[in-house]
């Protein structure tokens, strides 16, 4: 039901149960406010949002807290009043009591609420002294600064953080005018959703460490809309350039995927395009060469395998759409593959058949879910931002249970009281403990070749049939929900949990949604590209070049099929890191990553999202170079993309998923940098310079000339149409001796990629081996040692979470198998 | 005279005369500069008095190119006319008795006939330039030239019909008496105020009025090109001198000094007042420039003429 | 017409005022200390370079000449690794002095920069860096910025 308003004079409709700062929001007036945050409600800590309100025209009206009162119809708001405005100055200057005057060495400087409020309060003259409340800060490991001096305590720090992301290591320690936001030790933040406390803190508490290190003031820098390539989600992240360095990552808001947070591995993994291990050089032999060299290397390379057979062409789901449609156009449809093992390829299409068939849910509707079946995914590792929206879900019933006793649902803490704790019903259905355990109904363990079984027996007990306890329990509470969505994934390797998880969503029609995650960032893309596995690859007859593509194959498949793959062949890997597979090929040939390429990948709801050059000087693009190798003139990727439509009519939707390199604002291109972008001068010697690039990709500038982004035309579009459902899968048949793979997904680093940023490295908690202290005792390793396995060397940690005959093992490749764990010297 | 004396004494005069624009172009800098409490240039040799050597040489190396568009052989041929008809009217100026290259009859009439030319060589370059600033300056000098032509003329003429001559020479001997200053002092103030118009100087500079026209018809022009109208302004101002001189202020006539030497400190006295024109008037509107031609000055000098013709022939 | 001959005759009297000419190079200036010449760096009293590399300079500058990059010590205080104007295009408006809130950044009363080369008129910040504490002789931005404890402060109060 809507109330009418006035604000500040002006007639505005808003939602019956809304605040009024989120009212006066959405009608588009700014309220000053430091703690209230659309994504966690109103606590009223800041006291900044008073407002005049009048309940009628004639009132003469109260000061109060627009975050915390209802809105009710006839309401005037003032903002401007003249009192209201002296009572937030008041408040602004009792903030600046206590911070310090150390702007100029804060991160935060430019981009900060405090100084925006303070300075449209119009406090600019202390009338205090200059001795303030001192505290000593905390080590907070190697992502996030702290400098508690700058606190206001708004408390969105902690609520985010135990709140919303469900950490527990960070809290509010003290009292009166000496609360601290803090471990209770120094130490590293647990949560792998820390980094967001750098865009939340109002001021300059928490800042991103990575960014501090190469520290360029916002209105400095580059930004370019992008979105992360670390996993299947596909967040939207807005990339921060200087000097043709990529300084941060931010997240961007998008309505159905992240509307406000991400991920640390999304956070600090883009910054692998600066780490060490990022591929500069082109290398022929071992030999540096220049890129020409290489690039003439590589296709005449390329030109003589015609007469050999063919070349063979290797995707990867690292790399963009167009890329991997370039190399399938270079080779040969029947000479492209697809850069994994072959139950990985089946996997993924399966995937992608499940998924055409099925109402999608995105990360807003797992979010908005009031039921959730997770099978077999270890969603924070493979998906965190999935993991945050179950979270968020998991409190639907604490809602409820607030919203019966008539609390209302913005008051973020009393809702809290109100709901009692009551959780949503979370089945989590995984091989080991998981991070999610603690808000599950139903946590519950079985072994990998047992999830889909359970799965059936949820679907069969939909069907009114008789299935066991947990499963019948688990079946009556997704059938009591009016919104259930089922999560699976690729990261258990088995397709039987997918075609489970797609007879569960079946079961519930029409109400449940189904999300399935793929393995990597394009792996959906790739899927519908077609493309064989590497052992067909490695079949192929003949002795043509074969051509690598973004992938290191080491983490593809086992050795003997590389061995097999490469013999007697030339080796031509275009990459952006350096991984075991350069290290091999014969020509290496540096391309522009994610980052510095326009290019298409389709995320696990079938959106296909676009990247944008961030960076005005790299690499030149993946498919620039394979469009060329094969004659193809395409000069940018509007016209890659209509070749893509011709060749591939599944993805004849993708040019729709942002605008054409054709598309100008009003005011001309898109300006990558903000208007006051400083120092472009500084080396300027009058004339000399030549006319800054243009991107032929986009329709961005590289300079503050042309008008604001336009984002909602950035939002990807869904490709995802009908399509015939493959035969069911057979469960894998795993045979051999051995103990059987539970593959272990780390938050904080997956793929080589994530591996290449330093600043995750030094977060992340590097490969493991987990065994049942029984079966380590039967192979005679004690906890701690390293184990060879897979030609890897890991260290062995004991876990009597992992089943008898199982064993834990961090890898990217999750197809079922068994593994030999030995000792190592 | 004789024709290689003729060709031998119009090079020396040439030359002179070249010197003389150079020199007067320092000491119009340093009056200036003096009459606004500055010290003018004082670098370049003795009291900078080499400044005009330095400055001749810097034009002579820039680089003189043609704008994009423009009509060349035009663009080329209109500094060289800027200069050329000044120095021909040099050609009959009596610098002492006896003393001219060509003592024409007519030579008053040449001499203005001379001066006139001058405009073509404006509005060529104008058109030439293709540039509107430059157009506007071209226009504003052919309308200029034939509003103040017209009284120029005129008010001479008193003189003329009191000399009954228009010869140099005649002009000059008829004020043994008294100069003609004295005997036509409306004629004079018309003559020196079309003067000022003629020789385009301040205040009636208005085809190259920087203030609206950047430069007027001179724009486009750099180098050698822009010298040559420059020395065509500077030659100009020392021919309406010689003129103003030989017409009203007695010529040669003088005691004690020879005849050259008072036609020179005359002439330069004339100059030195145009300097002090420049330094203390504003520059009309250019509609107030042309009224006061038509409307005030054309009248003036007409009834100038009718009274002079009504005194001599009674 | 006699206003006409009124300035002709107030303009010609100034034949013979005094010019106010000053003879530079021969007589050098007498500036005053606030004149904005050369930029310079300054130095805390106690020696360190005031710069704390907040680019507020680089940002009010209007024509855009001052770049600077952030470094920190492992103290944690920050300092710049880059600091470059560009003379060729400051315009000595003294923006940048204004917005400093450490003194770092002074204008000189020294104007003599005439180079032949454009690329001598980078100043980098060796060429910027003085030895001494320039206008503001006693300030020191670490002492008023409210970050560090009064010298006398119990350390457990600074505990959470």
């Amino acid at each position: 039901m809507t109330v009418r308003l006035t604000i500040d004079g002006r007639q505005v409709e808003a939602q019956e149960g809304e605040d009024l700062l989120t009212a006066c929001t959405n009608a588009g007036v700014e309220v000053p406010h430091f703690c209230w945050h659309r994504a966690m409600g109103s606590i009223g800590a800041c006291r900044l949002c008073a407002v005049k309100v009048r309940r009628h025209e004639a009132d003469p009206g109260t000061i109060e807290m627009a975050c915390m009162i209802p809105v009710a119809d006839g309401q005037h708001i003032d903002i401007a009043d003249p009192e209201a405005a002296a009572f937030r100055g008041h408040v602004i200057e009792w903030l600046m009591r206590n911070h310090p005057h150390d702007c100029a060495v804060c991160e935060e400087g430019g981009d900060c609420r405090l100084q925006d409020m303070t300075i449209a309060s119009g406090h600019h003259l202390r009338r205090a002294g200059p001795d303030k409340r001192i505290h000593r800060n905390q080590y907070l490991g190697p992502l996030i600064t702290h400098e508690m001096n700058r606190c206001i305590a708004c408390y969105r720090c902690t609520r985010f953080y135990r709140g919303v992301a469900g950490g527990r290591d960070l809290d509010v320690f003290g009292a009166h005018d000496r609360v601290y936001f803090g471990r209770a030790e120094d130490g590293v933040l647990e949560s792998p959703f820390a980094g967001n406390l750098a865009e939340i803190c109002p001021t300059g508490v928490f800042n991103d460490r990575g960014w501090s290190k190469v520290y360029a003031r916002p209105w400095d820098m580059l930004e370019t809309p992008s979105v992360c390539p670390h996993c299947a989600v596909g967040c939207n992240i807005g990339l921060s350039v200087r000097a043709n360095r990529l300084r941060r990552v931010i997240s961007r808001s998008h309505p159905a995927i992240n509307a406000d947070f991400l991920c640390d591995r999304g956070r600090y993994g883009p910054l692998f395009i600066e780490g060490p291990s990022a591929l500069k050089a082109a290398r022929h032999h071992g030999h540096a060469v220049p890129l020409r060299t290489a690039l003439d290397q590589a296709q005449e390379a390329i030109a003589v395998s015609a007469a050999l057979g063919g070349a063979i062409g290797i995707g990867s789901p690292r790399a963009s759409l167009e890329a991997n449609y370039a190399l399938r156009r270079l080779v040969g449809p029947e000479h492209f593959f697809a850069g994994l093992d072959a139950a990985e390829v089946a996997l993924h299409r399966r995937l992608a058949a499940h998924l055409a068939n099925a109402s999608i849910a995105s990360l807003a509707d797992i979010a908005a879910a009031d039921a959730i079946l997770v099978l077999g995914e270890d969603l924070t590792g493979t998906a965190p931002m999935a993991a945050l929206a179950v979270r968020q879900a998991s409190r639907a019933a604490e809602r409820a249970l607030a919203a019966e006793k008539h609390v209302p649902a913005f008051l973020d803490n009393a809702v809290r009281v109100a709901g009692e704790g009551r959780r949503a019903p979370l089945v989590l259905v995984t091989p080991v403990p998981d991070a999610l355990d603690a808000i599950a109904t139903h946590p519950l363990r079985r072994a990998p070749a047992d999830i889909a079984g359970f799965g059936h027996a949820i679907a069969a007990a939909l069907a009114g049939k008789r299935a066991d306890p947990d499963a019948s329990a688990a079946a009556a509470a997704l059938a009591a929900a009016s919104a259930p969505v089922i999560i699976a994934g690729a990261g258990l390797g088995d397709p039987a949990v997918l075609d489970a998880a797609a007879a569960i969503a079946t079961a519930l029609n029409p109400r449940a949604r189904l999300a399935l995650f793929p393995a990597e960032a394009n792996s959906l893309g790739l899927a519908l590209l077609g493309g064989e596995g590497l052992e067909a690859a490695a079949d192929v007859p003949g002795r043509g070049a074969v051509v690598v593509l973004e992938n290191d194959l080491h983490s593809r498949c086992d050795p003997a099929t590389i061995a097999r793959l490469f013999a007697d062949r030339a080796v031509i890997a275009l990459d952006c890191v350096e991984t075991a597979t350069t290290a091999i090929a014969h020509t290496v040939v540096p391309v522009a990553s994610f980052a510095d390429a326009a290019g298409t990948c389709i995320n696990h709801e079938g959106r296909a999202q676009r990247t944008i050059a961030a960076r005005p000087d790299s690499a030149p693009a993946a498919w620039r170079v394979l469009a060329a190798f094969g004659g193809g003139a395409e000069a940018g990727l509007d016209d890659l993309q209509v070749a893509l439509a011709r060749d591939c009519p599944q993805f004849a939707a993708i040019a729709a998923a942002a605008p054409a390199a054709s598309y100008r604002t009003p005011s001309g291109r898109i300006a990558r940098a903000p208007a006051r972008f400083s120092g472009r001068t500084a080396s300027d010697s009058a004339g000399g310079d030549a006319a800054p690039p243009r991107d032929p990709d986009s329709p961005f500038s590289w300079t503050m000339e042309g008008g604001a982004l336009p984002a909602e035309l950035f939002q990807g579009v869904r490709i995802l149409a009908a399509a015939a459902l493959p035969p069911p899968a057979q469960a894998p048949a795993i045979g051999g001796a051995g103990l059987i793979l539970i593959p272990l997904h780390d938050p904080f680093s997956v793929s080589e990629t994530d591996r290449a940023s330093t600043i995750l490295a030094a977060r992340a908690p590097g490969p493991q081996l987990r065994l049942h202290p029984a079966d380590a005792a039967r192979l005679k390793l004690a906890e701690g040692a390293i184990v060879s396995v897979e030609g890897r060397t890991v260290p062995l940690v004991l876990d009597k979470h992992i089943p008898i005959g199982h064993a834990g093992l961090t890898t990217r490749r999750t197809t079922p198998r068994r593994l030999m764990p030995e000792g190592s010297k | 005279m004789s024709g290689w004396l003729v060709i031998l004494a119009s090079a020396v005069l040439i030359a002179g005369l070249l010197v003389a624009a150079g020199v007067f172009t320092w000491v119009e800098r340093r009056l200036l500069g003096f009459l606004q409490e500055r010290l003018g240039p004082n670098r370049v040799g003795p009291f900078g008095f080499l400044q005009w050597v330095a400055d001749t040489v810097k034009l002579l190396t820039k680089e003189d190119a043609p704008p994009e568009g423009a009509d060349v052989i035009a663009f080329r041929l209109a500094p060289a006319l800027a200069a050329l008809p000044i120095l021909a009217g040099f050609g009959v100026v009596a610098f002492g008795d006896g003393l001219a290259i060509a003592p024409l009859d007519m030579g008053v009439v040449f001499a203005t006939a001379m001066l006139a030319l001058t405009v073509y060589a404006l509005v060529l370059g104008a058109w030439a330039s293709r540039n509107r600033y430059a157009l506007l300056g071209g226009l504003r000098a052919a309308a200029q030239m034939i509003a103040y032509e017209a009284f120029l003329g005129l008010s001479l003429m008193g003189v003329v019909l009191i000399a009954g001559s228009f010869a140099m020479a005649d002009i000059v001997a008829a004020q043994k008496g008294a100069w003609f200053i004295l005997v036509q002092p409306l004629g004079a103030v018309l003559f020196f105020i079309a003067s000022l118009a003629a020789a385009h100087r301040l205040p009636f500079d208005l085809q190259e009025s920087e203030t609206d026209l950047v430069a007027g018809f001179m724009t486009e022009y750099s180098g050698m090109s822009f010298a040559l109208f420059f020395l065509g302004e500077y030659v100009a101002i020392l021919l309406v001198s010689a003129l103003a001189v030989t017409l009203f202020l007695g010529g040669w006539l003088g005691p004690w000094l020879p005849g050259p030497v008072w036609f020179g400190l005359k002439v330069g006295a004339v100059a030195l007042l145009f300097i002090w024109v420049r330094a203390a008037l504003p520059r009309p509107r250019y509609d107030q420039l042309i009224a006061f031609a038509w409307k005030l000055a054309l009248p003036l000098a007409l009834l100038n003429l009718l009274l002079t013709g009504w005194v001599v022939v009674a | 017409m006699i206003g006409t001959l009124k300035s002709l005759w107030a303009v010609g009297l100034k034949l013979f005022a005094p010019t106010q000419t000053q003879g530079y190079p021969e007589v050098k200036p007498a500036l005053a200390p606030r004149y904005r010449g050369r930029i310079i760096l300054s130095r805390d009293p106690d020696g360190q370079e005031r710069c704390v590399a907040c680019n507020l300079c680089a940002v009010v500058c209007p024509v855009d000449c001052i770049e600077v990059v952030k470094a920190e010590t492992v103290e944690g205080r920050w300092y710049p690794e880059t600091f470059r104007i560009n003379f060729a295009r400051c315009i000595f408006c003294g923006l940048c002095e204004e917005a400093c809130p450490t003194a770092a950044i002074q204008l000189t009363p020294d104007f003599e920069l005439a180079d032949y080369a454009r690329s001598s008129l980078v100043y980098d910040k060796p060429d910027l860096l003085i030895a001494g504490k320039g206008k503001y002789p006693g300030y020191r931005y670490w002492d008023v910025a409210g970050k560090t404890a009064p010298p006398n402060t119990d350390p457990k109060d600074l505990a959470p």
